[in-house]
């Protein structure tokens, strides 16, 4: 039983049996919502956020944030489209590899900025994500790229299928177990988790914080430009304000997944877990019939519920430190 | 501005040249937002093909480069130099271009606007691409042709609070509970997608999900009708739901090719262009000054009537499908 006993005291465990507990009620109440089908679609849906939380919560973890994430989305998601629309022969890879690219590029001007210079993540990551929005609608000229302007092969590749998942679902599930094994089993892992829970001391013992910062937001862009060709090929549209707000999302998917806001705390499998838990409620709530001003309250409740819970959790935490053994 | 200067004088050139062999013909400008602007370029073609069936009028096709109040302020007042018979105008700003207009019409220039408005003082008449009437009868129309005039449909609109999008909406159930064409149809839900492409694909996902047997799915925002086609595609029930509603031709072109979409509407700029002509020319012969009850007889176009304010509605939005698509996905 201990093992029980431990998966129900971590965030993750309580994450999943909640998320379980949650799918079987709204099943109980709508029928056709227990399917395969369901899970299917789901796991797609939830792939994007669920590679964008991961990499959010690494940057969260060292007491950052990015809110550019969704604007890479959109302008490395246009950078795709229009090399798909304009050389409609261009190999597949290439076309990925030119999102990459730039959501690669996009996090390397990130990095610059806040591990270099040293400038408050919020302040570079806020007006990046606007200069990003606007770069997109320069790019396009104010167009949409439509669905009859992307190839059949642009536009199949998200939902062809692998070992009987989506392409988007097995992207997300691999990407995310590979963050995990990042950041539970690699030096680098570990030294990001210093970073946020005392950066001066990861200074004085001799690591290159400035590096590691550099590298995470550099992986976080890269991760953006690849979901950016995900989502526009998934949805078979690209236009401006794709993606709009899906930043903030992101960070919900880590509060919700005991990711610590202030740093220091969290893990990939737990904000992975947070953006699955999102990703059931959009796709339940809509089939509940719910109406719309309740399912903007439902968010919000379950994000400040997370918040609450995570706040006590640390309380308790600081208080065992302090205490005496003899 | 060098460009603009240059269309200036081309224009002036035009007129010098022009001006004797149309001496009896009646000049009316058609002033747009911007010029190589496809929507104008269409309303153009409207116009002038209204101008052949009248006969005796000369359609002057105008605009700035850029879609400024003061470009259009400044070929205005070359047209009153000109002495033209009538100005048609799509407004780049309803305020600012009163009073240029107000001149216009006490040397007896009379000025309508069309697609986009001038202020009431500033014109005889405004001729609106369509009311939210016609628009939301004709959706019912549209998704009854589609699937038969019969079985389960629902909407993803925009936001909930949208109000172009409820008024449509409003006037779909007045459609479907007033007239028993449409009483094998029923409206099962109404669903709000926020003009987000995401979070529309997931209100049709569901909405096909939940209701096993819905055959349509009607989307009044250029947002969420491609994402609600793209659901049903990627749901595998091409021919079995059919997508309609309101959007640009080039925006849904693909999914009418995979029968995707039976049909769809929006204001075509040919009939406004058309109908505008013919009521300037109302306006020119004093059969029209605006008020409330008027009538002017626009060709295929029927009858259109003037209402409060001096506002004219051209009528129900145009149709489009595949027979005529590819026409138009390339227009606009």
């Amino acid at each position: 039983m201990p093992m029980l006993n431990k998966l129900i005291r971590s965030r993750e465990g309580q994450l999943v049996i909640f998320t379980a507990v949650f799918f079987l009620a709204v099943g109980i109440v709508s029928p056709t919502f227990l399917s395969f089908q369901t899970v299917d679609s789901i796991l797609t849906d939830s792939a994007i956020l669920m590679i964008m939380a991961s990499v959010q919560m690494m940057i969260i973890l060292t007491r950052g944030i990015d809110l550019t994430l969704a604007a890479n989305i959109a302008l490395s998601g246009m950078v795709a489209a229009l090399i798909g629309m304009y050389w409609p022969e261009t190999p597949l890879f290439l076309v990925i590899g030119a999102a990459v690219a730039s959501g690669l590029l996009l996090g390397v001007l990130n990095a610059v900025f806040i591990a270099l210079l040293g400038i408050p993540a919020i302040v570079v990551s806020l007006g990046a994500m606007t200069v990003y929005r606007g770069m997109v609608f320069v790019l396009s000229g104010g167009q949409w790229v439509n669905s009859q302007e992307m190839s059949a092969a642009f536009q199949a590749f998200p939902l062809n299928r692998m070992f009987g998942l989506t392409n988007l679902a097995v992207i997300g599930i691999v990407l995310t177990i590979l963050f995990m094994i990042l950041m539970r089993h690699t030096r680098f892992g570990r030294e990001l988790y210093a970073i946020g829970g005392n950066p001066a001391a990861t200074d004085y013992v001799g690591i290159n914080t400035k590096a590691r910062l550099f590298a995470v937001y550099v992986l976080a862009g890269t991760a953006g430009g690849l979901c950016g060709y995900l989502w526009v090929a998934r949805f078979a549209i690209a236009y401006t304000e794709i993606a709009l707000g899906f930043e903030l999302l992101t960070v919900a998917a880590c509060v919700i997944g005991g990711v610590g806001i202030a740093g220091g705390t969290g893990s990939v499998l737990g904000a992975a877990l947070g953006a699955l838990f999102l990703g059931v409620l959009q796709n339940a709530l809509p089939v509940m019939g719910i109406s719309p001003f309740w399912q903007m309250a439902v968010s919000g409740l379950a994000i400040l519920a997370a918040v609450i819970v995570n706040s006590r959790g640390r309380r308790k935490r600081g208080q065992q430190i302090l205490r005496v053994s003899n | 501005m060098r460009k603009n200067i240059f269309t200036l004088i081309m224009a002036f050139v035009l007129f010098v040249t022009a001006a004797p062999a149309m001496a009896k013909d009646l000049k009316i400008a058609l002033i747009v937002k911007n010029l190589g602007n496809g929507f104008f370029e269409a309303c153009d073609r409207g116009a002038q093909e209204a101008a052949q069936e009248i006969g005796g009028i000369e359609v002057i096709y105008t605009g700035p480069t850029t879609p400024t109040a003061e470009g259009q302020i400044e070929i205005i007042r070359s047209l009153i130099a000109q002495k033209v018979d009538g100005i048609i105008i799509s407004a780049n700003d309803p305020d600012s271009l009163v009073t240029i207009t107000k001149k216009a019409m006490r040397r007896g220039i009379p000025v309508m606007s069309f697609d986009s408005g001038v202020a009431e003082a500033g014109r005889v008449v405004h001729m609106a691409p369509s009311d939210s009437q016609f628009i939301g009868e004709q959706q019912v129309e549209l998704m009854g042709q589609a699937i038969g005039y019969k079985g389960e449909f629902a909407v993803v609109s925009a936001s909930s609070q949208a109000t172009n999008q409820n008024e449509w909406i409003g006037y779909m159930k007045d459609a479907l509970a007033k007239n028993p064409k449409y009483k094998d149809m029923k409206l099962v839900a109404v669903t709000y997608g926020d003009d987000q492409t995401d979070k529309s694909y997931r209100e049709a996902l569901a909405l096909i999900r939940k209701y096993p047997n819905l055959k349509g799915i009607e989307a009044p925002t250029s947002v969420g009708f491609p994402a609600s086609a793209k659901a049903v595609m990627d749901e595998g029930k091409v021919g079995r739901i059919f997508v309609t509603g309101l959007g640009l031709p080039s925006e849904v072109a693909g999914y009418v090719k995979k029968d995707v979409v039976r049909n769809f509407a929006l204001w075509n700029p040919v009939d406004l262009g058309y109908s505008s002509v013919f009521i300037m020319k109302g306006i020119v012969g004093k059969e029209i000054s605006g008020k409330k009850g008027e009538m002017v007889k626009a060709g295929r176009m029927g009858e259109i009537s003037v209402r409060d304010g001096g506002l004219m509605v051209m009528g129900a939005p145009f149709v489009f499908n595949a027979e005529n698509i590819d026409d138009w996905s390339s227009v606009f």
